[in-house]
């Protein structure tokens, strides 16, 4: 079953997209872990079998591309996933979005991330980006640019660990780790042992949206 | 994500830059190499931007490598050639540069024959200003390239031995490269006849010495890692032009013979260099004059690399400059009739 | 019209009462009663002889726009100054009597201080035939100083032949002192670290003080006056010393800026700071003071050389050579010589007044603060203080290197023959006694 939420006109503060809701609101500034480390782990091979299911009827014929920062390590640990589970080896690679995204000129100049284009290429493939947390959109709809300048795949999808709500873009994902639903004015922040040393997804309210 | 150092608001001079600031800007260049060999070679960050290379010099060079930087990050590029007007003509530097910055440009690349012009320019226009190269003073970009190249050869460059041969008096690129070169930790030795030293630079960070040979040979300031090639221009050797429009304090070596002997990159002294001491010329080059054809040719010789480089390295400061949220800009605001 | 200086104290001495009536000065008393006389209190300020500048650049005719006659002379008279030399690089040169008497006839016409024109050295200053040195002499302009100022004389046998050829008119020869072999027209900073640092076209000291050296031999062998314009090394005041102690009829002036600026100030390539001989560093600065002081310098000379702002505006080398310097110069001489203690006010008075007029001749000028002298005085506050604002100078350009300085003593009234040209600071317009 694919995990997905459906894009609404507007979305208003407040809006809470009832399923697997376990909001606990908190004090301004405190972080409340919603995946611990064992959690991640287990949604993560959930996805993994969804992916497979999709794959098999297109042959493997499939490419993962993580988006830098914590959507590369998550690729790589898919793609091992996926191994483990269906001893297909899925050629992955890493796509940065920077220079495509659309509010560059709102805040300073960023670095820019690694792109890497994964064994084969990705010409005629189905391309499957990875990213930690799908919010507006926004980051997605980069993607899909900086992707048209490596190639034509055949087809794209998304997954994302964590999907929290608010989109501002016609987007959705194919492959949802944990629907989180949110209020604007928290931050939701997924931590990976390749990166921040400990796995684990966290919740923070940040004060008056 | 996090922003980067936010940099000044021009590039004027290599010294404007700290050690982590030309790192961001060569890393970025890193990435901005890797683009350039795919088969659209468009990046949308500086759409809407526009940029005016103004020229008071020629360059064919280095305005392509600017111009192809700023297209290639789809900012719209426009060349505006000023060379013999203004001082010439009676206008002065700071109407005709006004003029061109009212039409509403976001960065200007200027290169002037005169040193400490875009000094000048940058305190008059509110745009972003970039130095690509002022009389006999400054080429920053050209010191991030050869920088880049040199890193790409030999990694980092604390410690580093780096030897600049040529017309060291009347280089902008040798100033540049001392500075960035010295901001990045290596050691720099300048090599050149007395009468092409320039005034006080025993004071400069770096070593200086009138001897090619045992320089080379690793014997006066130790092993040397990379070579760097000035390109000299005949009119200041003898037996050229005397007098005239383009008399420039007239000569200061006998004969090219003489100075190609004295200091060119002859076949025996390119025997003097490791296998992996990379070559280094700004272009054009003099071939037979300050650098043999057998050097220009070698392995070791980088000079294309350079050029790849360059466009690279102003995608870079192109992009660190003009993709983010400018600041605000200080004076009056100008108001189109 | 006479007027009475209440209480003031001539070249800083005991204070006294002055009258001046008629164009002279007719009374030096402890105590005078006005009568009809104007009086203006002069309590706690000074009196000196009004100074004589030696080389000031009025650029009319040719570059009005710049500077008229006019404009420049009331510079000079707000500056304290009753006489300027007009240097004769205008467009055309000065090179001709009917030049240079239209220039003085310019100068009367303004009435606020004498123009005493300065006739070219060599026809149209290119400096290869002499001009016509006895016809200049000769016309009402009475010419006495002559020189190519803006080049240099670089031939030795011109430089010979000029020396020779004043002698009966007891004029003298200034050199602008700059071998165009060692500083050429693109020589802009002072050679040195500086200037190698910023890639700018270096200017040695050598360049100048080779020519002065040739020079003064030259004044010796021709058995002829020599006079150094805008001396800006050590090395040309030891020259200097040593020639005066030969014997040599040998004087020299310096300008305000080069006891004040050093070269420091062009590393932003400021072109308001670009001025021909260029700003030394340091050592060169502290010399030339040393000199100004033990009178192996004679003379503080202005160089007043304004230029317009789109002369200004280029790049530093390309820009014009030039500072103004009427209106700052008793201010910045007190600033680098007076608070330091290296001159005196009656040292002042024989640099900026008595020594200039003696060089070129001026009669009824620099003369002792005596009954039966000719009025031609400056009235000082020491203890004023000067803010220089460009804006507001009475020059018609504003290329001045003082500004915002705050500038010790304060001009407060000048007198030409006895009639006012400048009262409380400001202009006094009024006709002219000749």
């Amino acid at each position: 079953m694919t995990g997905r939420a459906r894009a609404s006109a507007a979305p208003t503060p407040g809006d809470a997209v009832l399923a697997s809701a376990e909001i606990v609101p908190s004090p301004v500034g405190a972080a409340t872990p919603v995946l611990s480390e064992g959690d991640l782990a287990r949604v993560l091979d959930r996805v993994a079998h969804q992916v497979i299911e999709h794959i098999a009827k297109i042959g493997f014929d499939a490419v993962l591309l993580g988006i830098p920062t914590r959507g590369v390590p998550l690729a790589k640990r898919l793609a091992e996933r996926i191994a483990v589970f269906s001893g297909v080896d899925i050629p992955v690679g890493s796509l940065d979005v920077t220079l495509y995204r659309d509010d560059l000129r709102l805040r300073g100049v960023r670095p820019l991330g690694e792109t890497v284009e994964p064994a084969g290429g990705i010409a005629g493939k189905t391309v499957i980006l990875v990213d930690d947390v799908l919010f507006s959109g926004r980051t997605a709809r980069a993607a899909l640019d900086a992707l048209n300048e490596l190639g034509r795949p055949r087809a794209v999808q998304l997954a994302v660990l964590v999907d929290r709500g608010h989109r501002e873009l016609p987007i959705r994902a194919d492959y949802v780790g944990k629907n989180l639903p949110t209020s604007p004015g928290q931050s939701v922040r997924v931590s990976l042992a390749e990166i921040d040393g400990v796995d684990g997804v966290l919740v923070t309210e940040e004060g008056e949206a | 994500m996090t922003e980067l150092d936010r940099p000044g608001r021009h590039l004027l001079s290599a010294a404007d830059l700290s050690r982590e600031q030309a790192l961001a800007i060569l890393e970025t260049a890193r990435q901005m190499h890797a683009i350039q060999t795919r088969e659209v070679k468009k990046l949308p960050p500086l759409r809407g931007r526009t940029i005016v290379n103004l020229f008071f010099e020629d360059s064919t060079r280095t305005r392509s490598s600017f111009e192809i930087a700023g297209k290639w990050l789809s900012a719209d590029v426009i060349n505006v050639s000023a060379k013999g007007s203004s001082v010439s003509k009676g206008e002065s530097l700071r109407d005709t540069v006004l003029t061109v910055v009212a039409m509403g440009i976001d960065a200007i690349v200027v290169r002037h024959p005169a040193s400490g012009a875009v000094q000048r320019i940058a305190g008059w226009v509110d745009c972003h200003v970039i130095n690509a190269g002022d009389g006999t003073h400054e080429h920053p970009t050209q010191a991030l390239l050869d920088a880049y190249v040199l890193r790409a050869r030999l990694g980092d460059l604390t410690d580093r031995h780096v030897v600049v041969v040529g017309d060291i008096a009347h280089s902008r690129v040798a100033r540049s490269n001392v500075l960035l070169l010295t901001t990045l930790g290596a050691r720099v030795t300048l090599v050149g006849p007395p009468t092409l030293m320039p005034a006080g630079v025993e004071t400069w960070t770096c070593s200086t010495s009138w001897d090619l040979d045992l320089v080379l040979s690793g014997k006066a300031f130790g092993d040397v890692d990379a070579v760097m090639m000035l390109r000299v221009q005949r009119e200041r050797m003898g037996g050229g032009s005397g007098g005239g429009v383009h008399d420039i304090g007239g000569q200061f070596v006998p004969t090219e013979r003489e100075y190609a002997i004295g200091y060119g990159l002859s076949p025996d002294r390119l025997d003097l260099l490791a296998e992996d001491v990379p070559v280094l010329h700004p272009g054009p080059m003099n071939r037979g004059l300050e650098i043999s054809s057998l050097a220009a040719d070698d392995a070791r010789s980088v000079v294309l690399e350079q050029v790849q480089a360059g466009v690279a390295v102003r995608m870079a400061v192109l992009y660190r400059m003009l993709a983010g949220a400018d600041e605000p800009a200080s004076g009056l605001e100008v108001v189109s009739a | 019209m006479s007027i009475l200086l209440r209480g003031v104290a001539p070249l800083g001495g005991r204070p006294v009462d002055v009258l001046l009536d008629g164009g002279c000065i007719t009374q030096i008393e402890p105590h005078l009663d006005a009568m009809d006389a104007q009086v203006i209190e002069a309590d706690g300020l000074i009196l000196l002889p009004g100074f004589v500048d030696l080389h000031t650049h009025l650029r009319e005719p040719g570059r009005e726009d710049a500077e008229t006659v006019a404009s420049g002379s009331a510079a000079a008279a707000l500056g304290g100054f009753t006489a300027v030399h007009a240097m004769a690089n205008t467009t055309p040169v000065a090179d001709t009597a009917e030049m240079v008497e239209q220039v003085a006839r310019l100068g009367a016409l303004a009435g606020l201080v004498d123009v005493r024109p300065v006739g070219a050295v060599s026809k149209g200053l290119a400096g290869e035939q002499l001009a016509e040195i006895a016809n200049m002499a000769r016309s009402s302009a009475a010419v006495r100083i002559f020189s190519d100022d803006g080049n240099c004389v670089h031939d030795s046998r011109l430089m010979r032949r000029a020396l020779e050829y004043v002698k009966p008119f007891d004029a003298v020869v200034a050199q602008h002192a700059q071998d165009p072999r060692l500083a050429d027209h693109a020589a802009c900073a002072h050679e040195g670290e500086v200037s190698g640092r910023l890639g700018l076209a270096g200017w040695p000291a050598v360049a100048e003080e080779s020519i002065v050296a040739r020079d003064v031999m030259l004044a010796e062998h021709t058995g002829s006056r020599l006079h150094v314009c805008h001396v800006s090394t050590a090395g040309t005041v030891e020259v200097i010393r040593w020639a005066k102690r030969r014997g040599i009829s040998v004087t020299a002036e310096v300008t305000p800026h080069h006891l004040l600026l050093t070269c420091d100030l062009i590393t932003g390539y400021d072109p308001v700071y670009k001025v021909n001989p260029p700003l030394r560093p340091d050592e060169d600065v502290a010399a030339v003071r040393a000199g100004l002081a033990d009178g192996t310098i004679d003379a503080v000379a202005t160089d007043h050389a304004p230029h317009a702002p789109h002369d200004k505006d280029h790049a530093f080398p390309d820009a014009a050579f030039g500072m103004l310097g009427l209106q700052t110069a008793l201010g910045v001489v007190a600033e680098s010589m007076v608070a330091t203690g290296l001159l005196d006010w009656p040292g002042v008075a024989d640099r900026m007044s008595c020594r200039p007029a003696m060089i070129g001749r001026v009669a009824g000028h620099g003369r002792p603060i005596l009954v039966g002298e000719p009025a031609n005085l400056v009235l000082v506050d020491p203890a004023g203080e000067y803010l220089v604002d460009p804006a507001r100078l009475a020059s018609l350009s504003r290329n001045t290197p003082f500004a915002g300085l705050v500038l010790p003593a304060r001009v407060t009234a000048t007198f030409l023959r006895g009639t006012p040209t400048v009262l409380e600071g400001e202009l006094a317009r009024r006709e002219v006694a000749v």
